[in-house]
């Protein structure tokens, strides 16, 4: 049985809908990147997923008693609020000292516990979110642009260790993110999004794909190859899935091109 | 020993101070210092209506504080900033209670008493309110804390971990309505907000933890009241007031050492 299953789902912001007709599943121990220019309702899908914003139409459902380890795209602890890292760990429940250590110790944080978390480098911040979403064993960790404001190295261990996660503790990785060249190659399975479901399949097929293309230009190819290793490399293959080859509006519309080009 | 007004007065200050403390620091974190502003200044209008009614102030402000926040709640993000709203609603409700109160026939009201408090006639019966009210509050955060907690900082942290942060929302704003009747005897509905907000951010200076500065909080607040009372039986000046500059006091000294600390 799938973790998260959704079917048809719409979601309206106000009056505009940002999500048409989504159809997402994702199954335990799956890698899951979703891709899309800004404004193509990424975030709105994580969001919607994780139980923050109602689907207008369609339906959702969630394994019963999934555990979900989220870390949000932008955390800001208001300077107002006292709070160390290790009490923020501790946040909605208690946990074992013992493992809160241990999860700090997991992400290169150890013995972090006591510093204030207004005191934190962006990329301890961001180890910090996802010490605290592994720290209640998830069935799936989900991660709305994790590594946003980390430089190129920061972004690639930060990635490196969360497939390492993957493997040890089997939980789905649910991720949206703009660093397609690093994220691809990790994911079994890419999403490419732009209001509804623009072709979807193994990251090579979806770099191949003309929707995806269309959407982010050919250039990102080449760099995918850098970070390339399980996956076997087919050019020329021809997309994948249904909805690939079922994309009824115009990719090439001059919105996507500058901000949708990759780094 | 209750006989004695200046002991209920000082128990009536005390009682508050629990219930603001931890409070406070909610609408610190929050941002949510208009919103308190706008709820208290609805009291009165709460209390122009308790009176026409004959229901106890206590009932009257309770439920105009409530329905004020709940208005303010239901129209933010529609066509005007909450920002915006909250400026309408607090000022309006404080007008309002004021025409209110005027046109109230054969009842002779002491605004004073109502818009800065009037700690030294707090009977048994007013003390018995205030601290049931107060306890209730202080329940109502320790039972919420974490989901609370947790919410503030982020609200899709929150829904991920299963909460609901408009359900964490509703019951600040419980608890907020709950003080503002308990505290309008007290420091009357102009500076109810003042005992919230300026108790809590000193506390923020002296503290590591959300629990500790919720704690420190709690004394900053009964500190300042029982001061205040002693300074306004001393100098003979109006109590509510006296007790919110005590606290503004502490405030400007806890800020300055360490803005000294800070430098050195």
């Amino acid at each position: 049985m799938s973790l998260i299953d959704a079917e048809g789902v719409t979601v309206r912001l106000g009056r505009m809908v940002v999500l048409r007709d989504v159809d997402f599943s994702i199954e335990r121990g799956e890698i899951v990147t979703v891709v899309g220019p800004n404004g193509s309702g990424k975030s709105t899908l994580i969001r919607c997923l994780i139980g923050a914003l109602r689907p207008a139409r369609g339906r959702l459902r969630r394994a019963p008693g999934l555990r979900i380890g989220y870390v949000p795209q932008r955390l800001e602890v208001d300077r107002t609020m006292p709070v160390t890292v290790a009490r923020f760990l501790d946040l909605p429940d208690r946990q074992p000292p013992a493992q809160v250590a241990a999860a700090l110790d997991r992400v290169g944080l150890e013995g972090i516990g006591t510093r204030d978390m207004a005191q934190l480098s962006g990329g301890q911040f961001q180890r910090v979110l996802l010490a605290r979403a592994i720290l209640r064993r998830p069935d799936i960790l989900v991660l709305d642009e994790p590594t946003q404001g980390l430089d190129q190295p920061g972004t690639a261990a930060f990635y490196q260790l969360i497939e390492t996660l993957r493997a040890e503790t089997g939980a789905a990785v649910l991720m949206v993110s703009h660093d397609l060249h690093v994220v691809m190659s990790a994911s079994d399975r890419v999403i490419c999004l732009n209001g509804h479901v623009c072709c979807e399949g193994t990251p090579t097929v979806v770099s191949e794909a003309p929707e995806y293309r269309a959407l982010f230009g050919p250039g990102t190819g080449g760099t995918l190859a850098l970070y390339r290793h399980e996956h076997d490399h087919s050019h020329g293959a021809a997309p994948q899935g249904e909805d690939a080859g079922d994309c009824r509006h115009d990719h090439s519309a001059d919105e996507h091109s500058t901000n949708g080009r990759a780094p | 020993m209750l006989d004695d007004f200046l002991i209920r007065a000082g128990l009536a200050g005390l009682g508050l101070a629990l219930a603001a403390g931890p409070l406070g620091c909610f609408v610190v974190w929050r941002r949510m210092a208009y919103f308190g502003d706008a709820t208290a200044h609805a009291a009165l209008l709460g209390v122009a209506l308790a009176l026409a009614f004959d229901l106890s102030i206590f009932t009257g402000v309770l439920a105009v504080a409530l329905a004020a926040a709940g208005l303010v709640a239901a129209l933010s993000g529609r066509q005007h900033s909450t920002d915006t709203l909250l400026g309408v609603t607090a000022h309006a409700a404080l007008a309002l209670g004021l025409v209110a109160v005027s046109l109230l026939h054969g009842v002779r009201v002491d605004l004073t008493a109502y818009l800065f408090g009037d700690i030294l006639a707090v009977s048994r019966t007013d003390l018995a309110v205030i601290w049931t009210g107060a306890g209730a509050v202080l329940a109502l955060l320790v039972w919420r804390w974490s989901p609370l907690l947790t919410a503030t900082l982020n609200a899709d942290l929150a829904f991920a971990a299963g909460l609901d942060p408009r359900r964490e929302r509703m019951v600040l704003t419980l608890a907020l309505a709950l003080v503002v009747a308990v505290a309008i005897k007290v420091v009357g509905a102009l500076l109810i907000s003042a005992m919230l907000i300026i108790p809590a951010a000193t506390a923020r200076g002296l503290a590591r933890s959300p629990e500790a500065m919720a704690a420190a909080a709690v004394f900053l607040a009964g500190g300042a009241a029982l001061a205040g009372l002693w300074l306004s039986w001393m100098a003979d000046t109006p109590t509510g007031p006296s007790m919110v500059a005590v606290a503004a006091g502490g405030f400007a000294l806890v800020a300055g050492v360490s803005a000294l600390l800070d430098r050195g």
